[in-house]
């Protein structure tokens, strides 16, 4: 297998998830402001922050409204995260893999793009907007469907599913990392309605509202929604799970050739440490800073990988 | 009238057509039309688009269908696959010779000035003979009809030719949509090609490859209007799609760059022009190609079809003179007719093709794909005034031909059947023996009166049957 088509194949199950996770952010943003009457634009920019965009943002636009950060955030081609250039940048990747896919998997990717860019094709009214995010979410589902329906369980498989996990660890870890004063002990709101919202909207971007609920009997402290989304193994969107998923990939991988890179050792260590660590001890050294510590292990997952499996011309 | 393949002009069937002719009869129009927007979204979903160079907001678009077949009798067939056959085996000596001893130049049949002035000539591959002597392994040739019987050669496509995913999709799609006609007519079989394709190529691998080959195809990317295809051919024969990249000579041979390391490769199918193909051998900008690939492919450890300079048998200055080629290397007078071709080089050629141009199709020796050509008779007076221009400043930039009354054969349209000028590119093999695929691309011209058939300029494609009988 070419390293560039393991590459191409990483990069086109990271850009679906993140259309599938800037389309959830945006879908929590416009729950909330339903159900708020002001702050929207500190709303709003922490959905930016979220994707990791505020900066581009900024850049061209002056202030932050809602029609504007949600048009930035679907359909800016200035914007290499929208969901349109996301969208497009994996079906490009799944083009330049096409001999690596099914015909059942190339078809999906190939009608996601085609839908999404038709649709996305002028500015969206308020009033549309439930049925593009839900057009985004029922497409990109459908590839990881037949992704999981017909795809040989071999390398290809182990590296796109690296590239989903990798990419999924990222945005839960920058979703709470952009709202973690929320989470703050000290905040003396606990309880208040304002909290309520913003800790909902947490939820709501990965999409564990109601799985939350059963799980912590809806009861919302920081330090258990922390732990749903850091901890949690049987939460498929927590770091605990995504990297339980990398090892596995990797371990598979490992068998396969027979060989053991820097970045078995690596995910190992985070997985390790993901399992031993309670969530008290990481509210009390400061989520920020395991948050910051945590992407950035996460990238270096991600560029051993490419490293050990040669992704890139050397 | 020109000559349609499938009515004669008593508007009864021809003998090859009569049993798709009644089973049309029988279908109700608008069913039709409604299995040919099928046919449409089977193409776009699967993706087989192709880029229109130069056009932004349609970067990808569908080569249209029409679901009409073309069929070609078995007894016309047999023609026309011996005549190809010499014409090939005729290419394939004509580039050892010019490469090596250049006899033919020697005998006087074709000027020297044309072959080592040719830009498409590569001097890089005097005195070199690649593996199985074979220099072009894929051949399309473009063949046009004028009436029963009547068949010219109009192209040799002898360096990268495309168009056999079409070929491939389009007899897929109409073996889903009407599989009962396949049962009434008995086709001959064009679904093997990737197979045969893939045996040709490891037939010529490097004498010094012991063992399985490892064969490769080498595409420019994704942004290439014929990626598709590249990418379709490696799927279908089961080998890697490579990049220049993706790619490095390392102890004499070409390998490509794997997640378990580097592996060697054998034989490079590679849809990368010549210019592109090494960039300390040919163009130093280029990005596609491979550096040192051309050292390994003299020392014998790299089979590279088609072969660096093949180019230089399907020039269009060098067409005129193939009637004089084929005789010359296989002794007999070609079995198929070139078209009559005027060299503008030449001075009292020259001002024939000047007084006559309202008649004649006028063509760039090195253009392709319908770009930069001139159809008289289509053409308004100031078009033709421009052009002639063009040709004075340039002369031996052109040749000629007389406008062909091509054939027609029918498409669909809301109205019924229509007829329309169609060409005919049929693929070809070339290994230890010449392999001719039953069938072919039929390319079509969709606007009525049209003789350009090319894609790029809205021509779209048929399947193309050649019955077995």
């Amino acid at each position: 297998m070419l390293g560039r088509t393991a590459n191409g194949l990483f990069w086109m199950s990271r850009y679906i998830e993140r259309a599938e996770n800037t389309a959830r952010l945006i879908d929590a943003g416009l729950r909330m402001s339903l159900t708020r009457m002001d702050g929207q634009e500190e709303d709003w920019e922490s959905v930016l922050r979220s994707s990791g965009v505020f900066n581009g943002y900024r850049a061209t636009n002056e202030e932050v409204t809602s029609a504007d950060a949600v048009n930035y955030l679907l359909r800016d081609k200035s914007n290499p995260s929208s969901v349109l250039s996301t969208i497009e940048a994996a079906r490009n990747n799944g083009r330049m893999v096409r001999t690596a896919l099914t015909r059942d998997a190339w078809e999906a990717t190939n009608e996601c793009y085609l839908d999404i860019k038709s649709q996305l094709s002028r500015r969206i009214a308020r009033a549309d907007m439930p049925e593009i995010i839900n057009t985004i979410k029922q497409r990109t589902g459908l590839i990881r469907g037949t992704y999981h329906g017909t795809m040989l369980r071999n390398e290809l498989y182990n590296f796109s599913s690296l590239g989903t996990f990798i990419e999924r660890a990222d945005n839960t870890a920058r979703i709470l990392d952009v709202k973690y004063y929320v989470l703050l002990p000290a905040a003396s709101y606990v309880g208040s309605s304002l909290d309520n919202v913003q800790w909902e909207s947490i939820l709501r971007s990965v999409s564990a509202h109601r799985s939350y609920g059963w799980v912590y009997d809806g009861e919302y402290t920081p330090s258990n929604i922390a732990d749903f989304l850091i901890l949690n193994g049987r939460m498929p969107r927590s770091l605990a799970y995504c990297y339980d998923k990398i090892n596995t990939n990797l371990s598979y991988i490992e068998r396969e050739y027979r060989k053991r890179d820097s970045c078995h050792e690596t995910a190992a260590a985070t997985l390790g440490m993901l399992r031993e660590r309670e969530i008290q001890s990481v509210m009390d050294s400061g989520l920020h800073e395991f948050l910051q510590g945590f992407i950035s292990q996460n990238s270096r997952v991600a560029a051993e990988i490419a490293e050990a499996y040669r992704f890139y011309q050397d | 009238m020109p000559f349609d393949e499938m009515l004669t002009t008593d508007n009864l069937p021809r003998a090859p057509y009569q049993g798709y002719f009644n089973w049309h009869s029988e279908q109700n129009p608008s069913d039709l039309i409604k299995k040919s927007r099928d046919a449409e979204n089977i193409f776009r979903k699967t993706g087989i688009t192709f880029a229109v160079y130069g056009k932004e907001d349609s970067a990808e678009r569908l080569i249209p269908f029409d679901i009409v077949p073309r069929i070609i009798s078995g007894s016309e067939w047999r023609k026309l696959a011996q005549g190809i056959e010499q014409r090939v085996m005729a290419l394939n000596a004509f580039l050892d010779d010019i490469y090596h001893k250049q006899e033919i130049i020697r005998a006087g049949r074709i000027p020297r000035a044309l072959i080592e002035k040719n830009d498409a000539f590569l001097p890089e591959m005097i005195g070199m003979r690649p593996p199985g002597g074979v220099y072009t392994h894929i051949i399309g040739t473009d063949i046009v009809r004028t009436g029963e019987g009547q068949f010219y050669v109009l192209e040799d496509n002898a360096r990268t030719p495309s168009g056999v995913s079409y070929m491939l999709e389009n007899r897929e799609t109409m073996m889903q949509m009407f599989p009962e006609l396949f049962h009434l007519n008995r086709v001959r079989p064009v679904e093997n090609y990737p197979k045969l394709l893939r045996q040709s190529l490891a037939a010529v691998a490097p004498p010094g490859c012991t063992g399985k080959p490892r064969i490769a195809v080498l595409t420019p990317g994704i942004f290439n209007s014929a990626f598709y295809e590249h990418a379709y051919l490696a799927d279908q024969m089961g080998v890697e799609l490579v990049e220049g990249s993706d790619l490095r000579v390392i102890n004499g041979k070409v390998a490509m760059r794997t997640t378990r390391g580097y592996e060697a490769i054998d034989v490079l199918y590679r849809r990368v022009d010549d210019d592109y193909l090494d960039p300390l051998s040919f163009r130093p900008d280029s990005t596609l190609g491979v550096p040192g690939i051309m050292d390994v492919y003299r020392a014998g450890n790299i089979t590279i079809a088609n072969a660096p300079g093949t180019g230089i048998a399907d020039d269009k200055a060098i067409y005129s003179y193939m009637p004089d080629i084929v005789e010359f290397y296989t002794g007999r007078k070609p079995l198929l007719e070139n078209v009559p071709t005027y060299r503008c080089s030449e001075p009292d050629t020259l001002k024939y093709v000047l007084e006559n141009l309202a008649e004649l199709v006028v063509k760039e020796v090195h253009g392709s794909g319908g770009y930069g050509m001139l159809v008289g008779p289509a053409a308004s007076k100031r078009e033709r005034t421009e052009f002639a221009e063009k040709l004075k400043a340039r002369p031996g930039n052109y040749i000629a031909q007389p406008t062909l009354a091509l054939s027609t054969v029918p498409i669909l349209v809301k109205k019924g059947l229509a007829p329309r000028h169609v060409d005919l590119r049929p693929f070809v093999l070339v290994s230890n023996k010449v392999q001719i695929i039953p069938g072919g691309l039929t390319r079509v011209a969709l606007k009525e009166g049209s003789l350009v058939v090319n894609s790029s300029q809205g021509g779209g494609t048929k399947d193309t049957w050649v019955l077995e009988d």
